[in-house]
């Protein structure tokens, strides 16, 4: 019942082998009369990492909640590691909210521990846990630091720390950088990039950010504006390089983000 | 320090205005009344300090009443919000009652309870509990109900139970709404015990100004309502200190 970080470690090569990690097939879903998504499909092998970029509202966030088994999708199937019960998505996927919503009336790293907490670990191993991690991912010595008194780059990191600290093989994470100023925001593209080579997940990244989505992921989709469906997916040149400033510039990486630009507006129209 | 002198320089400049007022007889004269019905700062001192044991031992049941009292609309207040905000249709269905219930008149219903639960110490709890428990239920409920949904969301994801969810999200969440209600909750409290002993005791310092009125003890009636302001003062000090014990992040 308490999972050691090792263990949890292990769960995404344990979920390989499936074919697909994440797979959504014709997947619809409205708020009443108004339609938001329609007929979706998406296939994310595991340790993919797939970009979705679409305009403001078109429901990117929606697909996010659906996916991780938060709300029921209206129509169609969603299967997270071969299972769509909702409670099961629930169980594979972590949510990282567009706020970093760190809370309060806790420490940094008792933040970042919250699922070690939730799963049953005690205080003690649950801290030394994500203390290790806080280290590797250059948030030493704020351990104890309360959220009020970290800089928004240091909230976000300690926010996806605590998503990725949860052990699941799917991470969602919705816009997780949008608050942030440009500087801050290529910082933490870069540190992202390293963190998913040092600990390769599932990703589903939702961000309005052509650049971003490029950047970080394997592939991406563009979804058109409301009712939201893929306009086209995109295979990126170049994968989360470590020298970010090159891999924007390049003349592949250019040309990419002119089709991503030119899908967006095709599918807003 | 400044939020320590400036009210006591206040006090004290009141008093000695007082002071002054009563013993070159002013106030008397200006509402035509016996010197002895309105009594200096000095006089009420010495009846202070002339009751004390009078007043301490009275003072111990009112306290007795308004400490159990304050208890008493905590628990079934906060449970009763918790209720309410878990389940909407009790939350529609008793809202209109719960402040239907703050607006009947205290002087009406403690005479009634009196009847039928005699003299003792019940009735004059379920008055005071009566008194405090709509703020305390209403900033329970508003904390609760300012728990931000997407963090609920976010702590499902990171396994959390419903038990997990309200004791690490939404119970600190609304803790300091909850605060702002105690707070009022202790200072009506007194009043509340004044009331319930006009009506129906032979004991406490409400009753101890009820019966000074038949005597003309003006001295000691203000020297009871000093007493029991300390007592109202103290209560809302305690309430801060536990409040900044608990709540460290604001």
């Amino acid at each position: 019942m308490k999972p050691e970080l090792a263990d949890v470690e292990r769960i995404p090569s344990q979920e390989e082998g499936h074919g697909s990690e994440l797979s959504l097939r014709g997947v619809t879903h409205s708020y009443g009369e108004l339609l938001t998504l329609d007929c979706i499909d998406l296939e994310v092998e595991a340790g993919g990492v797939v970009g979705l970029v679409g305009p403001s509202g078109c429901g990117k966030s929606t697909l996010l909640e659906l996916i991780c088994g938060l709300r029921k999708p209206s129509g169609g199937e969603i299967a997270v590691g071969g299972s769509s019960a909702a409670d099961e998505r629930l169980g594979r996927c972590a949510f990282m909210p567009q706020r970093d919503l760190l809370l309060p009336w806790y420490s940094a790293i008792d933040n970042a521990a919250l699922a070690l907490r939730n799963q049953g670990m005690r205080r003690g191993p649950a801290r030394a846990a994500a203390a290790d991690l806080f280290d590797r991912f250059g948030l030493g010595g704020f351990e104890g630091a309360r959220p009020a008194e970290l800089s928004g780059g240091m909230r976000q990191r300690v926010a996806f720390l605590r998503t990725l600290i949860a052990g699941k093989p799917v991470l969602a994470l919705d816009e997780p950088f949008a608050s942030l100023d440009a500087i801050t925001r290529a910082e933490m593209q870069e540190w992202l990039a390293t963190a998913l080579r040092t600990d390769p997940r599932t990703v589903v990244l939702v961000t309005h950010d052509v650049e971003e989505a490029l950047y970080l992921c394997d592939r991406v989709a563009v979804l058109s504006a409301r009712p939201a469906r893929v306009v086209t997916e995109l295979s990126v040149p170049l994968r989360r390089a470590e020298e970010r400033d090159a891999a924007v510039t390049d003349r592949a990486f250019v040309a990419a983000r002119e089709e991503a630009l030119r899908a967006l507006r095709e599918g807003s129209r | 320090m400044r939020r320590v002198l400036l009210p006591a320089g206040l006090l004290a400049t009141l008093i000695g205005l007082w002071q002054i007022a009563t013993s070159t007889g002013a106030i008397a004269e200006l509402f035509s009344l016996e010197p002895y019905l309105v009594p200096s700062p000095a006089e009420i001192a010495q009846s202070l300090w002339g009751n004390r044991e009078l007043l301490a031992e009275n003072a111990w049941v009112t306290l007795r009443e308004i400490v159990f009292g304050i208890l008493c609309a905590v628990v079934v207040g906060i449970g009763f919000a918790i209720a309410m905000h878990r389940w909407r249709a009790l939350h529609d269905a008793s809202y209109p009652l719960i402040v239907a219930s703050q607006t009947i008149p205290v002087i009406v219903i403690a005479p009634i309870l009196i009847v039928w639960f005699g003299y003792g110490l019940p009735p004059k709890i379920f008055i005071i509990a009566l008194v405090c428990f709509f703020p305390i239920t209403i900033a329970a409920l508003d904390g609760l109900r300012s728990v931000d949904p997407e963090a609920v969301k976010m702590m499902r994801t990171l396994d959390a139970s419903r038990w997990q969810r309200f004791w690490r999200v939404e119970a600190p969440t609304a803790l300091p709404q909850l605060f702002t209600g105690l707070k009022i909750a202790v200072v009506i409290a007194p009043i509340g015990a004044v009331f319930a002993e006009w009506v129906g005791s032979n004991e406490g310092l409400g009753h101890l100004i009820q019966a000074d009125q038949a005597y003309f003890d003006v001295p000691r009636q203000f020297a009871t309502v000093v007493v029991l302001s300390a007592m109202a003062l103290v209560l809302m000090g305690l309430t801060v200190l536990a409040e900044r014990r608990l709540v460290r992040w604001r």
